[in-house]
């Protein structure tokens, strides 16, 4: 397609739509009376529930049902798959993985947020400030993998070097490393990312909690001659616990999920490989749609706990 | 005042001006930094920030470095031995062998039916379910918003299945001639993804709207329709706003669902694809992705950098998304 056809396309997908929601919004405009109001709920209601029962709800059973049978669909496995997800060497490498990139990622971004917040807290640049550690957020996750390819790029000792950190290496005298090759620690360079990307997000939400504590408090604890660390342990920390308690499980969720920085930074190669990669993987390249299946239901059971724990602090939040 | 964001109290995400004449009152965190040396807590607060920039920074001078400057040293030499060129962005944009156009065009394709058409869907269910009577209204509602933890990997399979072979009676959606080229599997997915987080967002906004202004215009004869048109919409700007912004970072940036739903075809794929590609095949040529980064980054940031005010409100709810 030239670019015209594709902006034609797009122009006639998007007046199509206008088109169909004017068509409902004019039949239903002269409805009055009770059961007219159900037809025009029914109108209003039609596209978004047909979309999301076809798109959401029967693809998410479907998968848990796949999880169960074998590549073909043609037979029940049992726990099978599950099984290659628990005992392959492969396979458990993933899991490790994973859960060293929800350890982390988490506790790392949300400890470097909060201590930002604290510091910059009624500073004179503290606009600019948080602007800076919030940037990354706007980038996508494997422009980020880009960025930080450039940071660790790797050339020979005696070579010069274009890697920011390889560079640095030189210049006192060490000699250069492959931080996206050299196992098991490559992980944690690319975790690394991660914490980057995150650490904008707790950041924002810390600090407008620690703006949202009362002052009385902050004077009384002066007043009884607390102040520096205590104050931040016994005053600050305890009265944001629950905005530090949505951080910490809302970037677990997108942890848990994290697939574009693995994909782009090392193609899951060098024993990088985590549970989204992966589902990818045997899902749609290696054509194990059965195992692929397996664990994209894994990652559900996974988050849904989280997600479920995390509204619930969230609405707890919101009543204060 | 209203805010789009169920999850967070107006005032948590302003910070508070102090009133004037008075002098700023001490919050815990610059009372508990007087504690440490505050020298101490500035050189801190620096080494952070300059942390989390240089990498960017990083990249963004090697995207205006003549190619073989990136490719034989450090772009930190830009210090000691400037050297400053435009070709890596002329290369990337007006040679015939460059990709990068191409895909720019199909991620803005991609990005603006995705973000509009679930934004308009969410807007008229959220109105149904906010004001509206009807049997199992609550229990409907409540089963929109639970499927907000379904994560779309669960989805992919089946819904790839759909598209490639659906049932004799409805149209194929992916392969061969399959309408708009293929666009069509890419917008309904992200639409599809979005909406239960955008009817809730919506929902809990239009909540906040006085029953009364509803009830009047009732009075008045208005039906649902000249109500949601001329009442609501209106005042729904701020939510759609953050909702739309959050949105198109979401399918601006987005690599997996365009990947297995374009799958590599250069008709459709996205920039991230294109990138992320190049980062495999390329990865050493380092003036073509440094460039290539920065015109993928440079939309959303300035969107980003603009309409923060909205965004930031909807950043908690929306942060489950995916």
């Amino acid at each position: 397609m030239t670019t015209s056809e594709k902006l034609v396309q797009m122009a006639i997908a998007i007046v199509l739509f206008f088109g169909v929601m004017a068509v409902i919004l004019l039949l239903t405009q002269r409805l009055r009376s009770r059961a007219g109001e159900r037809v025009q709920a029914a109108a209003f209601l039609a596209p978004t529930l047909l979309l999301i029962a076809v798109g959401l709800l029967y693809p998410a059973v479907k998968t848990i049902y796949l999880s169960f049978r074998n590549n073909a669909d043609s037979a029940w496995v049992g726990f099978a798959n599950y099984e290659k997800i628990f005992t392959n060497a492969d396979q458990l490498q993933t899991l490790r993985n994973t859960a060293l990139w929800v350890v982390l990622v988490p506790a790392v971004s949300t400890a470097v947020g909060l201590i930002y917040a604290v510091l910059v807290d009624r500073s004179r640049f503290e606009r600019f400030a948080k602007a800076l550690i919030f940037l990354p957020m706007a980038i996508s996750l494997v422009g980020a993998s880009i960025i930080w390819k450039f940071v660790y790029a790797y050339k020979d000792s005696s070579q010069e070097q274009i890697g920011l950190l390889n560079g640095i290496l030189k210049a006192v005298g060490l000699p250069t490393y492959n931080f996206l090759l050299e196992e098991p620690w490559n992980t944690l360079f690319l975790i690394v990312i991660l914490i980057w990307v995150q650490a904008g997000f707790a950041m924002t939400i810390l600090s407008a909690s620690i703006k949202a504590i009362p002052e009385d408090i902050i004077e009384a604890a002066r007043l009884d001659g607390v102040s520096g660390l205590q104050l931040f342990r016994h005053i600050t920390v305890p009265s944001i616990r629950p905005s530090l308690i949505v951080v910490l499980t809302t970037i677990s969720i997108s942890t848990l999920k994290v697939f574009d920085i693995v994909r782009s930074a090392t193609g899951g190669q060098f024993g990088t490989k985590v549970l989204a990669y992966e589902f990818y993987v045997q899902s749609f390249r290696t054509l194990n749609p059965a195992l692929g299946a397996a664990l994209a239901t894994l990652i559900f059971v996974l988050v849904s706990p989280i997600v479920i724990y995390n509204i619930r602090q969230m609405r707890r939040l919101e009543a204060r | 005042m209203s805010t789009s964001t169920p999850a967070v109290t107006p005032g948590l995400l302003e910070s508070p001006t102090p009133p004037e004449g008075t002098a700023p009152p001490r919050s815990a965190a610059s009372a508990a930094r007087s504690g440490l040396s505050s020298r101490l807590a500035s050189a801190a607060a620096i080494v952070i920030a300059v942390l989390w920039t240089i990498p960017t920074f990083g990249l963004f001078v090697s995207s205006f470095r003549p190619e073989a400057d990136v490719k034989g040293n450090g772009w930190w030499n830009i210090f000691t031995n400037p050297s400053f060129s435009l070709e890596n962005y002329r290369t990337i944009f007006t040679d015939p062998d460059s990709d990068l156009p191409r895909f720019l065009v199909n991620t803005i394709v991609i990005t603006l039916p995705a973000v509009i058409i679930p934004i308009t869907l969410a807007v008229l269910a959220a109105y149904a379910f906010a004001w509206m009577d009807f049997k199992g209204r609550d229990t409907l509602f409540v089963a929109v918003f639970a499927l907000q933890i379904v994560p779309i990997q669960v989805t992919l399979i089946p819904l790839l299945r759909l598209y490639t072979r659906p049932p004799e009676w409805l149209p194929k959606l992916a392969g061969e001639g399959a309408p708009g080229g293929g666009f069509y599997t890419i917008w309904l997915s992200h639409t599809i993804f979005a909406l239960p987080l955008a009817v809730f967002l919506m929902h809990n906004f239009m909540r906040e709207i006085p029953g009364e202004l509803v009830e009047s215009a009732r009075v008045d004869g208005a039906g649902h329709v000249q109500i949601f048109t001329r009442i609501m919409l209106p005042l729904m700007t701020p939510a759609i706003a953050a909702f739309g912004i959050f949105q198109f970072l979401w399918v601006w940036n987005d690599l997996l669902v365009a990947l297995v739903f374009a799958g590599g075809q250069s008709d459709i794929a996205p920039l991230t694809y294109w990138l992320g590609s190049l980062a495999g095949t390329r990865g050493e040529d380092w003036q073509v992705l440094s460039a290539g980064a920065f015109v993928s980054l440079v939309i959303p940031l300035i969107v980003f950098l603009s309409l923060q005010r909205f965004f930031v409100r909807g950043l908690l709810a929306g942060s489950v998304k995916g």
